[in-house]
């Protein structure tokens, strides 16, 4: 039990912190209504009205994200093995290659059917 | 200078520095891993193909190299069991990550075949009517598209097909090959994804009826997710109790089953928390719970009807054979590898889930009116029948198992395959009051549907019959007499629905607006005639194939 | 050699697969892939002859074991052949008479438009019968048995537009299941008592059994031999089952299958000599179908009918013959093989007969036909000599043996059954004549047919005749062959075993006794249809006649002690079914389909409530698994 006990008690201390800022900026803060506020902050979709028949995003938006995190995640796994680069060796290198490949057969798949075009 | 030193001394300014401690570099049996490999490597030229290739020539490269992997794979696997590996030779590859052993090679090799035929099934091109001067097959023009959309609408004109489900369907045929294979957590964890993704996209791309395929696509994505959590954590746990994912080790470096039986030299801190047995336990039964939602055992069952019926058939039929076969197998390998030592605990457990499996999968067939979602019904409960033959933990149980797998699953390829042919102006007319009356019109068809029926239902001298005889064995042997009684029952319901669909096709009148019945490919008649040929040999001649599921029976540990 | 057997079987069972599953496409050569094939199965029959002539005699029997289904404690169903002298001899009258029927169904089936589908029918039968022979144990006897029976249904009612013919076929399904059942029993007796099917255990253990059981199963053997022999009391479906092409009369109803009871008989030898009121049984049963079927032979006008009518009477000799024991066995076997040519023989012919004469089967509309098909009279004759026994010719060798065989029993059971075998070979001249006088002699009485074409007799392709001349042979010399050297009894003795009978007689009285007898009756029918003109219409004639016509008013037997019996044991059974068992069942699956509706609900199509049964199950089962270990 007691080797748990810090987790908990960092647990504590950050609900505390998060109840505290809440209430505290509720009770001090000066409260002017105007648009700006309303939207959505910094990232995503504007708010616009739905298209007729209710209508969906187009796809295009998954799809770029998708790519992104693919990607992404490349990079993740390589960053890593070009840090260990020495010590991993000629198998590293060759293993690294092949995960490359792999990964740049998706990007030709993706490539050739047009994901990459936005329009 | 090594190669990797100028390739270094290209890339970074480190190269002055000195080597640092060198990694122990991981052995990989290349040779021994070729069958899946080879499989996925194919699916990767598949994406290539689907890439670089014009359309028009996709459909027959796609399924030429389709049909060449899986052959190769098969032949790999082949020259691998000749080789040893599946008896004396058998041992972990990939630094314990994979077995390489009998039960290993005996389902990758059922699962390549299923595939095989699958792959007939998936390229049939001749049941739906020539739409715009294209023949067309089972798959969604555009899966992208929206239903009834004017994109949708042009994809159709303009003779576009889903040619990529043949890499999916590669994809899912690698991780259901490592899955039964995989000797640690993690690559079970992994090959479980890597099998579901390709599978939950396939679900969704049914070229008629596609609000409900794409419905049953995302209940199977959804619930998929919720199950492999429950893996997951279970993973967790087990991993927090053993300090280790793997299954099997050595006393120095030892695996779950070392700890739980307790050979292992454990550090101290290590041996505080295998005092705890309930991290194990819970840990134990959310594993086996991911494995249960993959059969579809009671109660993690529920998805299998509304996915069996949505899902374009010959993915339900490649889904409903190859994701059981794969599943068993994990599930055998884990109760028989890593929780032998814990039999006592899991038993009475899973004799419940059995019974209720086999029990509540018959009793609701019963209503069934879609022959879709009666298959679906009557997969829960031959699962059941599986999980007695589980229960036994014996040698002849592994053998039964592995055995009534092979029945099954040709039987249930070839009983979707039948499902393909009969047809109306709406696609497939899976409805059973249309299937009133088949036998006067089509006696063929009906009557290779009817020993398919027969096979499900276990009436001698069908596969279904020595595979449960064998399954129901091994679990009196193993002292689960009520269990076998309780099965026998639950056939003898199961039965009742399937000669009554016999009953119907042959007894009552066929209504006027009955549905046709398709005259298929070569494809689809083979996939259909390898059901018969499986049913009527394993039925008639199990001997030798027991004995090969036995002599494929032992574990590598 | 052991792998030829399973060839021997399976070559015509992949022409039955073949031609069955392999569709309109084979139209064209389907009928040669049959022939071919059972042709190939007769080959191997050969090259075993050979091999087995070429041992010594006391080693001429194979086993060879396939594979075991599903073995539980002692209960082995074993698919394994046995390859003796027995199952030889019929080997080769199968193939060979089978393969002689293929070529002539190729001409005879010429304008039939689903003839691929009856060489399919052909070859499935060769193959189930064939199985039939060779099985090494009862269980796998059974599966040949019911396969013989359904290839004969299928053949019965090839004709199935015909409401007769379609009616025929089920006549003899249900008749057979009778002794099908019969032939279960006794099986199911055998397990219980010598725990094994195989033949060679159970015969080596019959000493030790009870005799009680022992006739018990021979009378239920005796009833499967009845069903599928056609013998009293389960006749009445031969001469229905005429409805069939000819060829397959021929094959199925004369040659082959209806003699599968004289080889269960024969090859269960020694459980009938262990009890003598099975003997007996099958004595009494051989004796009367041999006088009933000779006076229903008498009788018909319908060419194929008559002949039926002798078949089941001739089977009676075999089965007379059968019943005598070891006296008996070989004759019975031998006259079965020679019966097969001759018979055989004269089905082709009666079929010759009606391809020529626009499918006509009324023989008082042929007659003077000897001038226009001179190949079919002159083989029809030679059966013809052959199956009255005239000296010299097959059935003189046979058929004698038999009758001296039943005086050889002793006392006054010997003299009856000698006695009614010596009648039975009397009418069996007489009927033969007619039939020979009335189709190929007198007066042309032909008539067209209902469309109004009038008959143009002409002989039959060369498909037709050539497997008529080569049975021609079979019927003058095989008898001879046999008797020559007593050949056949030292071939067949080592299986069936041999003894001396002590006859009252002598080989010589009993000879002269038959010819004299033979004489009489063909002269008697001379007298009836030679000397005078034949009418067209049948006259009304004693009672005995119309009796005789109506199958000695088998049917009206069956129908008035068995069919009325039954309607009133089902009316019975029907009530207490509706009442109590269908109860029973009804509310079982009332239940289990209510129970089913509400499990149903379950099903409701939401994802979230899908997740949260899951989660209960998950929590149930690891609270289960905790409750186990009592943490």
């Amino acid at each position: 039990m007691n080797a748990y006990a810090p987790i908990l008690v960092l647990g504590g201390l950050g609900a505390g912190f998060a109840i505290f800022s809440v209430i505290t900026a509720s009770l001090t803060g000066p409260k002017r209504y105007n648009r700006a506020k309303l939207e959505a902050y910094e990232c995503g979709i504007e708010p616009t009205p739905q298209p007729a028949g209710g209508g969906r995003f187009p796809i295009k938006y998954y799809l770029t994200a998708m790519l992104f995190i693919v990607f992404d995640i490349e990079i993740v796994f390589l960053y890593p093995w070009a840090v260990s680069f020495d010590a991993l060796g000629l198998f590293g290198l060759v293993e690294m290659l092949l995960f490359v490949l792999t990964v740049f057969v998706a990007y030709a798949y993706v490539w050739r059917r047009g994901g990459l075009e936005w329009d | 200078m090594s190669a990797t030193a100028v390739v270094h001394s290209l890339l970074t300014s480190a190269a002055a520095t000195p080597a640092a401690d060198r990694i122990p570099t991981p052995h990989i049996e290349y040779a021994q891993l070729s069958p899946v490999l080879i499989v996925l490597g194919t699916a990767t030229v598949g994406v290539l193909a689907e890439a670089f290739l014009p359309r028009r020539s996709r459909y027959w490269a796609q399924l030429g190299i389709t049909v060449v992997g899986l052959a190769a794979a098969f032949a790999a696997i082949i020259a691998l069991a000749a080789d040893g590996y599946a008896t004396t030779r058998a041992h972990i590859a990939a630094m314990g990550a994979v077995a390489v052993d009998g039960p290993a090679l005996f389902l990758q090799g059922t699962i390549v075949l299923i595939a095989l035929v699958a792959a007939f099934t998936f390229a049939e091109r001749r049941l739906d009517p020539v739409a715009h001067g294209n023949r067309v097959d089972s798959f969604a023009a555009q899966g992208s598209a929206v239903p009834g959309s004017p994109q949708e609408m042009k994809a159709v004109r303009a003779g576009f097909t889903t040619t990529e489900v043949f890499p999916l369907l590669l994809f899912a045929v690698g991780g259901m090959m490592i899955f039964p294979a995989a000797n640690d957590l993690l690559t079970l964890f992994v090959s479980l994804e890597v099998f579901s993704l390709p599978l939950y996209l396939l679900c969704a791309l049914a070229r008629r009826r596609r609000l409900m395929s794409q419905e049953a696509a995302v209940k199977y994505f959804l619930l998929g997710a919720f199950s492999s959590a429950f893996l997951l954590f279970g993973i967790a746990l087990l991993y927090g109790y053993a300090g280790t994912v793997a299954y099997t080790g050595t006393a120095t470096a030892p695996g779950i089953a070392q700890v739980i039986d307790g050979s292992a030299n454990l550090t101290p801190a290590l041996a505080n928390s295998t005092g705890n047995d309930a991290l194990l336990l819970i840990g134990g039964a959310m594993v086996i719970m991911g494995l249960l939602f993959k059969v579809g055992a009671v109660p993690f069952h529920q998805w299998t009807p509304d996915v069996y019926q949505g899902a374009p058939t010959p993915v339900t039929g490649f889904m409903a054979a190859a994701t059981k076969v794969a599943a068993f197998g994990a599930l055998l390998r884990l109760l028989y590898v890593v929780l032998p030592g814990m039999r006592w605990d899991w038993r009475p457990v899973m004799w419940g889930v059995a019974i209720v499996t086999m029990v509540i999968g018959a009793i609701v067939a019963v209503t069934q009116t879609d022959v879709k979602r009666l298959l679906a019904y009557s997969s829960i409960a031959h699962a059941g029948f599986l999980l007695a033959g589980v229960i036994a933990v014996s040698p002849s149980g592994v053998s039964s198992v592995l055995f009534y797998l092979v029945a099954y699953s040709f039987v249930t390829l070839g009983g979707f395959a039948v499902v393909t042919l009969v047809r109306d102006a709406g696609g497939e007319a899976t409805h059973l009051s249309k299937w009133a009356g088949l036998g006067r019109r089509s006696p063929l068809v009906a009557a290779v549907f009817a020993v398919f029926l027969l096979s499900f239902a276990g009436i001698p001298l069908t596969a279904g019959f020595a595979g449960k005889f064998a399954v129901f064995q091994a679990a009196a042997q193993a002292g689960a007499v009520p269990l076998v009684v309780i099965g026998v029952i639950a056939s003898a319901i199961a039965a009742f629905f399937y000669i009554r669909v016999i009953v119907m096709m042959f007894f009552s009148e066929p209504q006027p607006d009955g549905p046709t019945v398709a005259i298929p490919s070569p494809l689809t008649s083979s996939a259909i005639a390898i059901g018969v040929v499986v049913t009527l040999v394993l039925g008639v001649a199990p001997q030798y194939f027991l004995d090969l599921a036995g002599k494929a029976g032992v574990f590598v540990r | 050699m052991d792998h030829l057997i399973g060839a021997l079987v399976g070559a015509p069972l992949l022409g039955a697969a073949v031609l069955l599953l392999g569709g309109r496409r084979l139209d064209r050569i389907g009928h040669w892939v049959g022939t071919l094939l059972a042709a190939v199965s007769f080959a191997l029959g050969v090259a075993l002859f050979a091999d087995m002539l070429s041992k010594d005699t006391g080693r001429r029997t194979f086993t060879s074991h396939l594979f075991t289904w599903v073995p539980v404690d002692s209960f082995r169903a074993d698919v394994g052949f046995q390859l003796d002298q027995l199952s030889m001899t019929f080997v080769l009258l199968i193939t060979g008479v089978g393969t002689l029927i293929h070529i002539y169904s190729i001409g005879y089936m010429a304008h039939d438009e689903r003839r691929r589908r009856f060489f399919g029918y052909l070859n499935l039968f060769l193959a189930a019968m064939l199985l039939l022979v060779l099985a090494n144990n009862y269980l796998l006897l059974y599966v040949g048995w019911e396969g013989v029976g359904l290839a004969s249904y299928l053949l019965i009612g090839f004709w199935q537009h015909k409401p007769s013919a379609a009616t025929a076929a089920k006549k003899a399904f249900i008749v057979n299941r009778v002794g099908d059942v019969g032939l279960s029993i006794a099986i199911m007796l055998l397990f219980t008592t010598f725990n094994s099917f195989s033949f060679s255990p159970v015969f080596g253990a019959v000493r030790d059994a009870s005799g009680g059981r022992l006739t018990a199963i021979g009378l239920l053997l005796l009833l499967a031999a009845c069903g599928k022999s056609a013998q009293v009391p389960l006749q009445s479906w031969l001469g229905d089952a005429m409805e069939g092409p000819t060829p397959v009369s021929a094959l199925i109803h004369a040659a082959t299958m209806v003699t599968a009871g004289v080889y269960l008989v024969t090859r269960s030898g020694a459980i009938f000599n262990a009890s003598a009121t099975a003997q007996l049984a099958v004595c009494v049963v051989g004796a009367v179908t041999l006088i009933f079927g000779a006076i229903v032979g008498c009788a018909k006008d319908d060419i194929k009918k008559a002949l039926a009518g002798s078949t089941m009477s001739q089977i009676g000799y075999m089965m007379l013959a059968a019943g005598l024991g070891p006296v008996g066995y070989v004759f019975a076997i031998m006259h079965l093989v020679t019966h097969g040519f001759f018979k055989a023989g004269l089905f082709l012919g009666a079929g010759s007969v009606m391809h020529g004469m626009n499918d006509e089967v009324d023989m008082r509309k042929f007659g003077g036909l000897r001038g226009y098909m001179p190949v079919t009279f002159i083989t029809f004759g030679l059966g013809y000599l052959a199956i009255i026994g005239f000296p010299g010719l097959s059935g003189f060798w046979t058929k004698d043996k038999i009758i001296e065989a039943a005086f050889a029993k002793g006392g006054g059971e010997g003299w009856v059954l000698g006695v009614v075998a010596l009648i039975g070979a009397g009418v069996t001249a007489f009927y033969m004549t007619r039939v020979m006088l009335m189709t190929f002699f007198g007066e042309k009485r032909w008539q067209p047919d209902a469309q109004g074409h009038q008959p143009h007799p002409h002989e039959s392709p060369k498909s037709m005749t050539v497997p008529m001349i080569i049975l021609a042979f079979g019927s003058v010399f095989a008898g001879g062959l046999f008797s020559l050297n007593s050949s056949f009894l030292h071939w067949l003795e080592p299986v069936t075993g041999y003894s001396e009978g002590h006859s009252p007689l002598t080989a010589w009285q009993v000879s002269v006794a038959t010819f004299v007898v033979l004489v009489v009756g063909a002269g008697l029918a001379w007298q009836q249809y030679g000397r005078k003109p034949v009418p067209a219409v049948a006259p009304r004639g004693s009672v005995l006649t119309r009796a005789a016509r109506r199958d000695l008013l088998q049917d009206d037997f069956n129908h008035v002690v068995l069919v009325r019996g039954g309607e009133h044991l089902t009316r019975t059974l029907v009530h207490l079914d509706h009442s109590l068992v269908d109860g029973a069942v009804n509310g079982t699956a009332a239940g289990v389909g209510g129970v089913s509706a509400r499990l149903r609900k379950v099903q409701n199509g939401f994802v979230r409530s899908y997740a949260v049964s899951m989660l209960g199950g998950a929590a149930v089962l690891v609270a289960a698994t905790l409750l186990m270990r009592g943490i």
